[in-house]
Order: C-alpha cells, then sequence, then structure tokens
C-alpha cells in the first residue's frame, strides 16, 4: 500500500532523477524535517491527544467531571443533529469542490496558455479575494445576499424583479458555496498554475514539432503534470469541506433562523464548547469528524493512485 | 490514511504521553472553593489608599471614564481595562480563563441573564461576604433582583433596561398612526403601516431570544423558575402563550422586518423610516445618538403597549452587573471599584455619558427626570423610563444556563420566522433543548 | 529565456480566451469593488446610497485618517502587532516548510512514509474544538496573551510543507547534490548554497501562502489574545464591527470598511512584489532541462 504522497514523486523516480529510494536510509532526513515536527507535535499533536482524553470523559455543572468511557462516542453515533450537519457538507462537497476545482483548473490554464491579454493582472485579480479577512467578507456578502436594503434588494427594485432570497433555507448552501467559491478559486487557481509552470520547456517545442493541437498538448502534457497538485488540492479541498467553518458563522448573524448551531459539524464541535461548556462532547465530535474526512481522504487518494498505474 | 500501522502507534504513543502530561497539568485548579473570609467597609477603603493593580474585563464603553476619575481619587490604584469581547465572546474567554486557572480578571462585566450560569457554576464570589448587604435599598428592583442567585449576591448592577416603545413620530404622522398602548393596536399600527408603505415595518425581529424573554416576562410569564438544582420550565405558560400568539400574526403576516438588530442594515432601517418603531431597554437613546444621526428629532419614547387595556407592565431588556470572578486574587480591591462604578461617583459619569442608571436615586433625581433629549425633540424621555422601571414586573428568573439556552434560541423558536412552524411550537422545541441540557448538566428538570 | 521567447512566439493572443476568464475577473472583483466604493463614504451615506456606486462626497481621504487615528491610533499599533506575526509567523513557517519538504523529497529516513500521513491525518481534526485544549495548554506553560501564543501555532504550515515537498523533488537534481557531496560540502552547506536557490519559486510560493494565513488569523488569536495592545488587524476590526452591537457603542461602519482595504492593501503590495521573484525563479528552473 502506498501511503500519501504527491505521484510527482513517482514521476521524478522514474525520470531517474535521484529518487530517495536509491540514496542508503539515514536519519539526516530528521535533522531538516525535525523542526517542524516538533512544532506540529505541540500545536497538533498535543491537542489532539489532550482532545481524546477529554472524550473520555463528562463534564456537568452539577456533579463535576467523571470517566465515562465511550459514552460520548456512543451519543454521536446517535445523534441526529451532528449527522444532518455531516450529511450536509457531504453535499457541499459533492457540489462545490468539483465545481470550484474545474474553475481554478480552467483559469490557471488559460493563464498559462499564454493567449491572454494581461495575464499578470488576470492572475493577481483572482487570487484577490483569498486576501480579504472574513469580518470583511461578513459585510461585502451581506450587502451582496441583502433582499431588503442590499444589491439583491436593489436588483428587485430597479428591474421590478423577485429574484429568490439567498439567505432562504432552500438556497442558504448554495449561497456558501458562492463564498467559499469566490474565496478559493484563486488559491486553487495558484497551486495549478505554479504546477504547470514546472513542466520543462523543452516539451512544449517537442510537442510544437509533433505538430499537437493545443488540447492534444493540454491532455497529454499539461493535465499529467499536474495530476499531484490536482489531487492535493483536491484533498485539502475535502478537508475544508469538511471543516466548513467561518462562512457559515459569519453569515449566521445575517440568517440566524436558517443557519443552525449544528449547521456543520465544525460549528457543532464550537458551539458545545463555547456555548455550552461541553468541551468533552465537543472533543469527542471533532474526534469523529477528524477520522471520516481522514477515511474520505485516504479513499479518494486510492482512487488516485490506481488510476495512475 | 495511516496504512503505515508502525507510524500509527507511534502517533499513538506520543498522544498518550502527552495526554498523561496535559492530564497532569489540568489537576489543581480548584484550590479556590472555600468560603471567602468576610471583608469590612474599612479594609475595604484601606486596600483603596494601600493601592494595587487590578484587572477590569469589560465592554461596557462609559467606564473608560470612570476608571479615569477612579485612578484620579486613588491614585495608587492601577486598573487594567480591558474589552475582552461583547457578550458571549467574553463568557467564553472567562470560562476558558477559569478553566485554565491563570490569566482570570479581577472584575468581569456579566448580564444578568448569564449571572446564574457563572454563580452557580461557582465562579464568582458571593459579594456578601465584602458587605454588598449595606446596599439595600440602593438599586432598583429588577436588577437587584437579577444579581440575587441562590441566596448570595454575584454582582452588582451597573445598569438596567427597563423597556419602552421608541417610535419614529414622523413615520407615524406620515400614515396618521397613533401611538399604540397596547399589543393589539400595535399589530393593527403594524397593518396599517406595511400596507400603506410596503417598505415600511413596525419593527424588525428575526428571531432574539432576549427580546422573547422579556415580552413573556412583561406578559407576566414565569417559565423558568429555580430551586437549588431543581428546574422548571414552562414555556406554554400563561405569558409565554400570551406573547405567542399576539406575536405570531406580526410574523405570519410579515409585518416584521426580516433585519438582525445591530447590523448595518439595522441603523440603516432605523434612520430611513423602514424600521418605525423599537420596543427596548432604556440604554437604547445613546445607540440612537450616535449610530442613527439621521433620526434626530424624529424619534420619541412611549411607555410599552401592554397585554391588557390600562395596565402598567413592563420588563427589564438586557442590562449587566460587575462581579468578581472567585479566581481574582484582590477581592478588597475589586469591590472597592464596584461600588464606585455602581453606586458611587461613577453611576454620575456613566449617565453623563448616555448610560441608563440601575440606582434609585439616579432614577428619582430632578436632574435626571427633568433632561431634555434633543434626540427625542426635547421629550422628557427619563420620566418614561423611570416609570418603566417601577413597574417592572417582579418574580421573573432566568435559567442557570441561560447563556447556552438563548444560543439554541434559534435553532428552534427561529424555524417560526422561516418556515410553517408556530411560534408556540418553536417555543416547545426551545424548552425541550434546554431541558435536555439541563439534564445532561446534572439538574433535575421537570 | 530563449526558450521562453521562442515559446511566446508561437502563440497568439485569444480575445474569446480573454472574455470567459474575464468573467471570472468580475466575479472576483465586484465584492471587492463594493469595499473600495464604501470606503470613499461617510458613515451617513454609507446607508443612504447605492451600495456599488460612489456618493456624492468622496471621503477617502478624510476615512483613512479617522482609521489611523481612531481610540488613540490604535490601528496603527495592530498593523505593527500583524507586521511581527506575519514576520515570525509566516517566515517561520516557510522555513520550518522549506526544511521538511527538502527532507522528505531528497532523504530517506526512518519514518518518512509516515510523516504526511501523520499530518494531514491530523489537520483532519477540526481546528475550532480543538481550540479549547490547545488554550488550556498554552495557558498552563503562560503564553496565553503573549505574541508567542499567535507565533507559535503559525509555524505550521502542512500544505506549505506537501508544496514544498512537491516542488523540491522536482527542482533540485540529485546529481547536483551528490557532485556537492563529492565536492566534501556538508549537508547543510549543499542545502544553502545549492538548493535554496533552485527553490526559490516554491519558497515564495509558500511564503505567500503562509502570509495571508498569518495576516488573516482570526480565530486563534480570538481565543488566545484579551488585551487589545496584542491584537493583529483582524481582531482589532471585528472588535470595531462588534461596538455597533453594544448598548453605548458607537458604531464605525465606515472605519471597519477602510481599515479592511487598508488591512489588503499591503497583502496585495507583497503579492506584486513577490511575484517578480516567482517569475525569475520559474524561469530559472526551466532552463535546467
Amino acid at each position: 500500500m502506498t501511503v500519501l504522497g504527491p505521484p510527482t514523486i513517482q514521476a521524478t523516480g522514474r525520470a531517474g532523477r535521484g529518487s530517495p529510494a536509491r540514496r542508503r536510509r539515514a536519519w539526516t532526513g530528521w535533522a531538516f524535517v525535525g523542526p517542524f515536527m516538533a512544532v506540529f507535535a505541540f500545536v497538533f499533536l498535543a491537542p489532539i491527544a489532550y482532545a481524546v482524553q477529554l472524550s473520555l470523559f463528562r463534564t456537568r455543572m452539577i456533579g463535576g467531571t467523571s470517566f465515562v468511557g465511550l459514552d460520548n462516542y456512543e451519543r454521536a453515533f446517535t445523534d441526529p443533529q451532528f449527522w444532518s450537519a455531516v450529511g450536509r457538507v457531504s453535499l457541499f462537497l459533492a457540489v462545490q469542490v468539483p465545481v470550484m476545482l474545474a474553475l481554478a483548473l480552467l483559469v490557471a490554464l488559460a493563464i498559462d496558455s499564454g493567449r491572454l491579454y494581461g495575464r499578470a493582472f488576470f492572475r493577481v485579480a483572482v487570487f484577490m479575494p483569498y486576501a480579504v479577512p472574513a469580518v470583511v467578507a461578513t459585510l461585502m456578502w451581506g450587502f451582496m445576499y441583502g433582499s431588503r436594503f442590499g444589491l439583491v434588494g436593489d436588483l428587485n427594485d430597479a428591474l421590478g424583479t423577485s429574484l429568490p432570497d439567498p439567505l432562504s433555507p432552500d438556497l442558504i448552501l448554495a449561497s456558501i458555496g458562492n463564498i467559499v467559491t469566490w474565496e478559493f478559486v484563486g488559491y486553487n487557481m495558484l497551486i495549478l498554475y505554479s504546477a504547470l509552470r514546472t513542466v520543462p520547456k523543452s516539451l512544449y517545442e517537442a510537442a510544437d514539432i509533433d505538430g499537437a493541437g493545443r488540447l492534444q498538448v493540454i491532455r497529454s502534457i499539461k493535465l499529467p503534470a499536474i495530476r499531484g497538485a490536482l489531487l492535493i488540492a483536491t484533498i485539502f479541498s475535502i478537508i475544508g469541506s469538511f471543516q466548513l467553518f467561518n462562512e457559515p458563522s459569519i453569515l449566521q448573524s445575517l440568517a440566524p433562523n436558517v443557519i443552525t448551531t449544528y449547521f456543520t459539524p465544525n460549528l457543532y464541535a464550537y458551539s458545545l464548547s463555547f456555548s455550552g461548556q461541553q468541551y468533552s462532547y465537543s472533543a469527542t465530535v471533532a474526534i469523529v469528524m477528524g477520522l471520516l474526512t481522514a477515511v474520505v481522504a485516504y479513499a479518494v487518494q486510492l482512487r488516485a493512485a490506481r488510476r495512475e498505474r | 490514511m495511516f496504512a503505515n500501522r508502525r507510524a500509527l502507534l507511534r502517533t499513538a504513543a506520543l498522544a498518550t504521553a502527552v495526554a498523561t502530561a496535559a492530564a497532569l497539568a489540568a489537576c489543581g485548579t480548584d484550590d479556590n472553593d472555600g468560603a471567602t473570609t468576610p471583608v469590612t467597609a474599612d479594609q475595604v477603603q484601606s486596600a483603596l489608599e494601600a493601592g494595587g493593580s487590578i484587572t477590569v474585563w469589560a465592554w461596557e464603553p462609559t467606564l473608560k471614564q470612570v476608571v479615569t476619575s477612579f485612578q484620579a481619587k486613588y491614585p495608587k490604584v492601577k486598573v487594567n481595562l480591558v474589552n475582552a469581547g461583547t457578550g458571549n465572546d467574553q463568557y467564553t474567554a472567562l470560562q476558558n480563563a477559569i478553566a485554565a486557572g491563570s490569566g482570570v480578571p479581577d472584575v468581569a462585566q456579566i448580564e444578568y441573564y448569564a449571572l446564574p450560569q457563572f454563580a452557580l457554576g461557582k465562579s464568582l464570589t458571593d459579594l456578601s461576604s465584602l458587605g454588598a448587604g449595606a446596599l439595600d435599598g440602593t438599586f432598583t428592583p429588577g436588577p437587584w433582583s437579577s444579581v440575587k442567585v441562590a441566596g448570595g449576591t454575584f454582582g452588582l448592577p451597573m445598569d438596567s433596561g427597563p423597556m419602552a416603545l421608541f417610535y419614529n413620530k414622523e413615520v407615524f404622522d406620515k400614515h396618521q398612526l397613533a401611538v399604540p398602548t397596547t399589543w393589539e393596536e400595535y399589530v393593527a399600527a403594524a397593518r396599517k403601516l406595511h400596507a400603506a408603505d410596503p417598505k415600511a415595518y413596525i419593527t424588525n425581529d428575526t428571531g432574539d431570544a432576549g427580546f422573547t424573554t422579556s415580552l413573556i416576562w412583561q406578559a407576566g410569564g414565569k417559565p423558568f423558575s429555580v430551586d437549588g438544582t431543581k428546574v422548571k420550565l414552562d414555556l406554554a405558560d400563561q405569558g409565554s402563550t400570551t406573547f405567542a400568539g399576539t406575536w405570531q400574526q406580526l410574523i405570519s403576516d410579515k409585518l416584521v422586518a426580516p433585519v438582525g438588530s445591530w447590523s448595518d442594515g439595522w441603523y440603516k432601517g432605523l434612520g430611513d423610516g423602514t424600521i418605525a418603531t423599537l420596543v427596548i431597554g432604556a440604554w437604547m437613546p445613546a445607540n440612537l445618538e450616535s449610530g442613527v444621526p439621521a433620526g434626530k428629532g424624529k424619534w420619541r419614547v412611549a411607555p410599552m403597549p401592554q397585554w391588557t387595556a390600562g395596565g402598567t407592565a413592563a420588563a427589564e431588556n438586557g442590562g449587566s452587573s460587575l462581579a468578581i470572578p472567585k479566581a481574582g486574587a484582590h477581592n478588597a480591591l475589586a469591590y472597592g471599584f464596584l461600588k464606585y462604578a455602581t453606586a458611587g461617583d461613577g453611576v454620575k459619569i456613566r449617565i453623563d455619558n448616555g448610560a441608563f442608571p440601575a440606582t434609585n436615586a439616579e432614577l428619582k433625581s430632578e436632574a435626571f427626570l427633568n433632561k431634555e433629549f434633543p434626540y427625542f425633540g426635547g421629550q422628557k424621555a427619563n420620566e418614561v423610563f423611570a416609570q418603566s422601571a417601577a413597574d417592572v414586573v417582579k418574580g421573573w428568573s432566568y435559567l442557570p444556563f441561560q447563556v447556552y439556552a438563548n444560543s439554541v434560541f434559534n435553532d428552534t423558536v427561529g424555524k417560526a420566522y422561516v418556515s410553517g412552524t408556530s411560534l408556540a411550537d418553536g417555543l416547545k422545541a426551545w424548552q425541550e433543548a434546554a431541558a435536555k441540557y439541563g439534564k445532561d448538566q446534572g439538574f433535575t428538570v421537570d | 529565456m530563449a526558450a521562453t521567447t521562442a515559446r511566446k512566439a508561437h502563440r497568439r493572443r485569444s480575445p474569446l480566451l480573454t472574455a470567459l476568464t474575464a468573467a471570472m475577473l468580475v466575479y472576483s472583483l465586484v465584492p471587492l469593488l463594493w469595499l473600495v466604493v464604501n470606503a470613499t463614504k461617510t458613515q451617513a451615506s454609507l446607508f443612504d446610497s447605492f451600495g456599488l456606486w460612489f456618493s456624492g462626497d468622496f471621503s477617502l481621504g478624510a476615512n483613512i485618517a479617522d482609521t489611523l487615528t481612531y481610540d488613540d491610533g490604535v490601528f496603527v499599533r495592530w498593523l505593527r502587532n500583524t507586521l511581527l506575526y506575519v514576520l515570525l509567523g509566516a517566515g517561520g513557517a516557510t522555513v520550518l516548510a522549506t526544511l521538511g519538504g527538502y527532507a522528505l523529497a531528497k532523504f530517506d529516513f526512518p519514518g518518512r512514509r509516515g510523516v504526511f500521513a501523520v499530518v494531514i491525518g491530523a489537520v483532519a481534526v477540526p481546528g475550532t474544538a480543538l481550540a479549547v485544549p490547545t488554550f488550556l495548554m498554552f495557558a498552563k506553560l503562560g503564553l496565553t496573551d503573549t505574541p508567542w501564543a499567535v507565533i507559535i501555532p503559525s509555524l505550521v504550515s502542512p500544505f506549505g510543507l506537501y508544496l514544498m515537498w512537491t516542488f523540491a523533488a522536482q527542482a533540485v537534481p540529485g546529481e547536483l547534490m551528490e557532485a556537492a557531496r563529492v565536492d566534501g560540502a556538508g549537508e547543510l552547506r549543499t542545502f544553502l548554497r545549492i538548493c535554496v536557490p533552485l527553490l526559490a519559486p516554491g519558497i515564495v510560493t509558500v511564503a505567500l501562502f503562509t502570509m495571508v494565513a498569518t495576516w488573516n488569523n482570526y480565530f486563534l488569536p480570538l481565543i488566545m489574545l484579551k488585551d487589545p495592545d496584542w491584537y493583529p488587524l483582524t481582531l482589532g476590526l471585528n472588535a470595531w464591527n462588534d461596538q455597533a452591537a453594544t448598548a453605548g457603542g458607537q458604531p464605525v461602519f465606515h472605519l471597519v470598511i477602510t481599515g479592511s482595504l487598508l488591512t489588503i492593501l499591503p497583502l496585495l503590495a507583497a503579492f506584486l512584489l513577490l511575484q517578480r521573484y516567482w517569475q525569475s525563479g520559474l524561469a530559472a528552473g526551466g532552463v535546467k532541462d
């Protein structure tokens, strides 16, 4: 079995450019990766370990803290609020991530093609939303989505239309998907674009000499070259979807009755912890969600690896 | 993901080691649990003169000036005023600090609805031991009863929010609406206004726990009762039902603007006449003056609409106390500051800067009652507010886990605003959610 | 450079493609246009004018001056804090990710295959739920309410690690390292003198991502910091925004909006600046074949 890693490494290996497997195993590598892992253990692993420990206990206002074994996990598995949240982010994942990545890929290919006017400007402009802080995004999208006082309202007035309210229960998930797409298209575009830029120029020249068409170049040179980047962008997008938090929590102040405290698993864990002081159950929800995410991410990676073969 | 079993096992081993360390570290926070030794007024005074430094967590803007004058009066005392977030943000920070056993402030602002939660969670000092008993009669009855929890006094009232009807007279005149004196008239005015101008609404409402509980309070409902660790919930009592029946009409007929309070859209609506009234606490004038300058001269104040014609019932809305967390180390000094800010010279400073007092002396003073508000066209608005403070219905109490209950208000009651669920069913769902949480927390709920 | 020129000569510019991408551009920029337009408005005209166009009085200058001086110029202090966090946090994160990614790509060491699995697995656990455990840990160590509580967690960028890993695998030829070793250079010297220049474009990309992440870091500082003197810009702006929701508070939406605009500008400037290195770095990488 393979462990998650960039397929490009295998490609590099085939090209015979100093693959790691050829070198003898030594501890030298740890000198380089050690600092990262030390800080990582401190800020990620230790809190997770703490959370695991918390998840085995229960603290009540009356009665204090007691060891409850796996009770919290049992509760999570039968908690309809938790599973409705999981269902919601799964739907979100199935729709939003493909749309966003397709857009990002198209823009990356367009910019890389060198056939655009003002390429540098496009690249900066599409990336710009990623730089916008959450508070600002609230104000902006609150304005955009406002059906009474906002842009949707103004459009309705001006055109005599009655556009549906983007913050209504039917549309809220799509509205959130729109914001997430807006924020992260540029980010993913940049990752894919930077992968495209590592394609050796000689490959294009060879293709030119062979008289290959544009689509052919995309299919047989560009897409294979960014497969690894696409995979990792997918996996990070899966993690991002399952952890959906900022956008719904921001919009909550505008649509408090539509975005419940258990709208996404992460929002649920947050509410349990911060409004309810149910640290233990909150930790349990987080761990279960982490495991679920890891399983899905791993499945995606396995499939990609199989297709590669 | 963990295809490599060795990696997994190694992680697990590390995890266990860290968990053990963390568990050890987590112990030993509760050594502050013993009864506080009584402190006399003289001791408080000498602590103020001896000096020292205290940290105060509060978001109330007028405290800044209070701190300045307090430090001028007691030059040896240094007050570190920190805005640790508004409302729930600050409570979260406070809970976290208490759990960690470090970084707990000496004084914290806590709203009345949240006070029982902290008091019963044994996080606050009972101020009786610091001489709070001597302040009986200083504060108006509503706030004073709000800080008394389970036989102790856990905060000193800083401000209060007796409710009143704020209305945009210009809009009322334009559409020839009479100022409603009952909720029935209020609903009628809502219909008439919205029919005359489809962009205008009598008020805004997107489901607000504080507002809803205040209206139930005014209607005579007592949905929450607490006796030690026994909690009784009844959101279908007489008062709650009365409220739900009336308010349901406003929601069903779309007569309330779907704009969240405190949003930019809200301030906009208050300024341009599309939100015509607010039934809200007496602390509102300062917000209107700074946030809705366009409304100057247009707004007026009237007593709350009544549930029965000719009644005089009122309720409190919002308001906060200053409390002393148990983990703080400077009780006498902290109490000295509390008294100064809530019952001493600080009160006048705060009123001058727009706060609404919770003290009898100020509420009855001629200067206070006769103050003319240019914003309200020269109206002596404090007369209305002071009367409301006196008319607050007695016997109300919040849940010992009201912070959580309010956080799930929109999950449950909120459904009535966006779907076919009725307000009464929403209240029922809210009761169930709160009851479930109460049981989880070890309370006896019925 | 010759190869680049030759390649460009073959490609014609395409108006159709430009138009399609332009649609994307509008999508990206309209909300930002809202921000720019509204930063020119006074608190009053924010409410009574159409959001996507300028209102009568153009008060961008006054708004900027107000933003920088409001509350004794606390905005400037927040800006300084943010710069500090970015410099140490994002800078450190870039260094750690570069070292780690290089090791994963170019060395075989015990546990190599496990490293990234553990990293991804840990990242999959929702961070909001870990905030309380992290806070309690940091509180025990006396780190809360200090800049370290913000900087230390910023030092880890799993995504940066991944990017450097793939980048190093492609950009650094093993032969070059072997040659350096044969010449008797130590591992650190080989890395600094030979590999870092080759890794430059990757480093710039990672620096950019970690910079944005640290610049916009909100949740962790919110939990860790209570003293507004240590706030980064995001927390500060949020505190200003909250003023509107406080009894007796003064709504300053115009300052929030102008402040937001000012918050984004340095990032954009940095991006434009870094982009040049990125270009030349990529070109250098391209010549290698």
